[in-house]
């Protein structure tokens, strides 16, 4: 069957099988691997992606089932050469050490803010409980939301990857 | 690497249409909606439907209406969405309450309360709700719509009434003033099945006696409402002792398997001891609720 949809602001159509799963269907057909495939059974969420601006687990979700949607991926996060202040967030404090959780954790961590822009570390805490990290114990992930949240427009460019002042205001 | 067998993939557009292509497709069809339970379910081969017919573009099933002494609640319902609400919680707290440990939020943006009610997983959360709001389900097919009462409903585990060439539209709750309600489910971890839970519905007289209760239990052996313990709440004021009764009354008439997640006695425990928590929050709810919505007696 042929499909198209939106994809980081791209319209794609392709001839796919019935059964393709979203996150194949990403990573395979269209060779966006920074969506990550892991435990295959709804659980882990490193394969979240956004549809339609809402988080969904994309191994649960059918390629098909995305026809005539608008798909969001770690690969469109940042804009142009700006990363997202999410992104700079797990940057800044330090929100990953594997990453193989981390593209999912980001987009959720956007469709968190963009629906409550200024969110307790509980709330924040709640949004990501259905995606696993092993490394970190969360705490970090965490802190890159609330920092993410405490810089809407990111960093400034000189400061995205040093030590900065607004750094030390939170930590 | 999990992917579904080969199957054939149709869209419906409206009720109408899904239910002309369950007729046309015939046995080998399912209908798919948030598709939680039934992509996994294909993927280890537990159901290897030829047709899925995707009902997620029937927007028209996608609503929560107050509508007098009734909440209407479409099929296709999110969860995500009758747990953001601001009338679910203010009339129905059990919902928000169970909303709130069903899966994990990203499930819940795709899941929905038809395609939960039609899973009929025996540890499934809002089955119970339903069951202790006495909930009605509407179910259209060919000859028209059907209503039934959840103990109609809902036959058993992964078993409904919902025939092959049906499909359930809404669910309507009556609204009940004086009414209070709760539900709390022990887990493993977030996202788990439940060890077990409990929900109640309390409704109390202008005098403070419970004039209506009713206590259901998930996950353990039991596809009723906990119908014993009603003769002894109602007429009473409600007291620890009482909660107390009711509690060992929930845990007898359970009927619990020893699994991963616990033994027997462990899962006795929970519907004895959930079931004093949520009668306890319901009654407290009810004595705080303001009869703000028309009166159903009974």
């Amino acid at each position: 069957m042929q499909i198209s949809m939106t994809i980081n602001g791209t319209d794609v159509t392709r001839e796919i099988e019935p059964r393709v799963l979203l996150v194949h269907f990403i990573r395979d057909d269209l060779r966006l691997t920074g969506t990550h495939w892991g435990c295959d059974t709804t659980n882990c969420g490193t394969c979240v992606v956004l549809m339609d601006g809402q988080p969904v687990k994309s191994c649960t979700v059918l390629a098909a089932m995305a026809d005539g949607h608008t798909i969001t991926t770690v690969e469109g996060l940042a804009h142009g050469a700006t990363l997202d202040p999410v992104q700079q967030g797990f940057m800044e404090e330090h929100g990953l050490q594997c990453g193989f959780c981390t593209p999912g954790m980001m987009l959720t961590a956007r469709a968190l803010l963009d629906h409550n822009p200024h969110p307790e570390p509980l709330e924040i805490r709640e949004a990501i409980s259905g995606q696993i990290c092993r490394c970190t114990g969360y705490a970090t992930i965490v802190r890159s939301i609330q920092w993410a949240a405490e810089h809407p427009a990111g960093a400034a460019p000189e400061t995205t990857t040093s030590e900065s002042t607004e750094h030390e205001v939170h930590a | 690497m999990q992917i579904p067998a080969p199957f054939d993939y149709v869209r419906a557009s409206s009720v109408d249409n899904a239910l002309a292509l369950l007729d046309r497709h015939g046995a080998e069809s399912r209908v798919v909606a948030g598709g939680h339970s039934l992509l996994p379910m294909m993927k280890l081969r537990l159901a290897r439907p030829d047709w899925l017919i995707d009902i997620n573009d029937l927007y028209e099933l996608d609503y929560l209406l107050v509508d007098g002494p009734v909440l209407r609640i479409g099929a296709m319902t999110r969860h995500t969405t009758l747990l953001e609400s601001d009338d679910v919680r203010r009339l129905f707290p059990i919902i928000t309450d169970a909303e709130h440990v069903i899966a994990d939020p990203i499930v819940r943006n795709r899941g929905t309360i038809g395609g939960s009610l039609c899973q009929a997983d025996p540890a499934e959360d809002l089955s119970t709700v339903c069951h202790v709001l006495d909930a009605v389900a509407v179910v259209r097919g060919p000859a028209g719509e059907r209503m039934l009462s959840m103990a109609e409903f809902h036959r058993g585990p992964y078993e409904t009434a919902v025939a092959q060439n049906e499909l359930l539209i809404e669910v309507r709750v009556p609204i009940r003033a004086g009414s209070g309600s709760a539900y709390e489910k022990v887990e493993r971890r977030v996202g788990d099945w439940a060890v077990a839970a409990a929900g109640a519905s309390v409704t109390l007289a202008a005098d403070g006696t419970i004039s209506k209760a009713t206590v259901g239990l998930t996950a353990v052996g039991l596809d009723r409402n906990v119908t014993e313990v009603e003769a002894v709440l109602v007429g009473q004021v409600p007291t620890e002792q009482l909660f107390a009764e009711a509690g060992q009354l929930a845990a007898d008439a359970c009927d619990p398997l020893a699994d991963q997640r616990g033994p027997i006695d462990y899962k006795r425990h929970l519907a004895d001891e959930l079931t004093r928590r949520v009668l306890r929050v319901a009654c407290s709810r009810a004595a705080a609720s303001v009869p703000d919505v028309t009166i159903q007696e009974g």
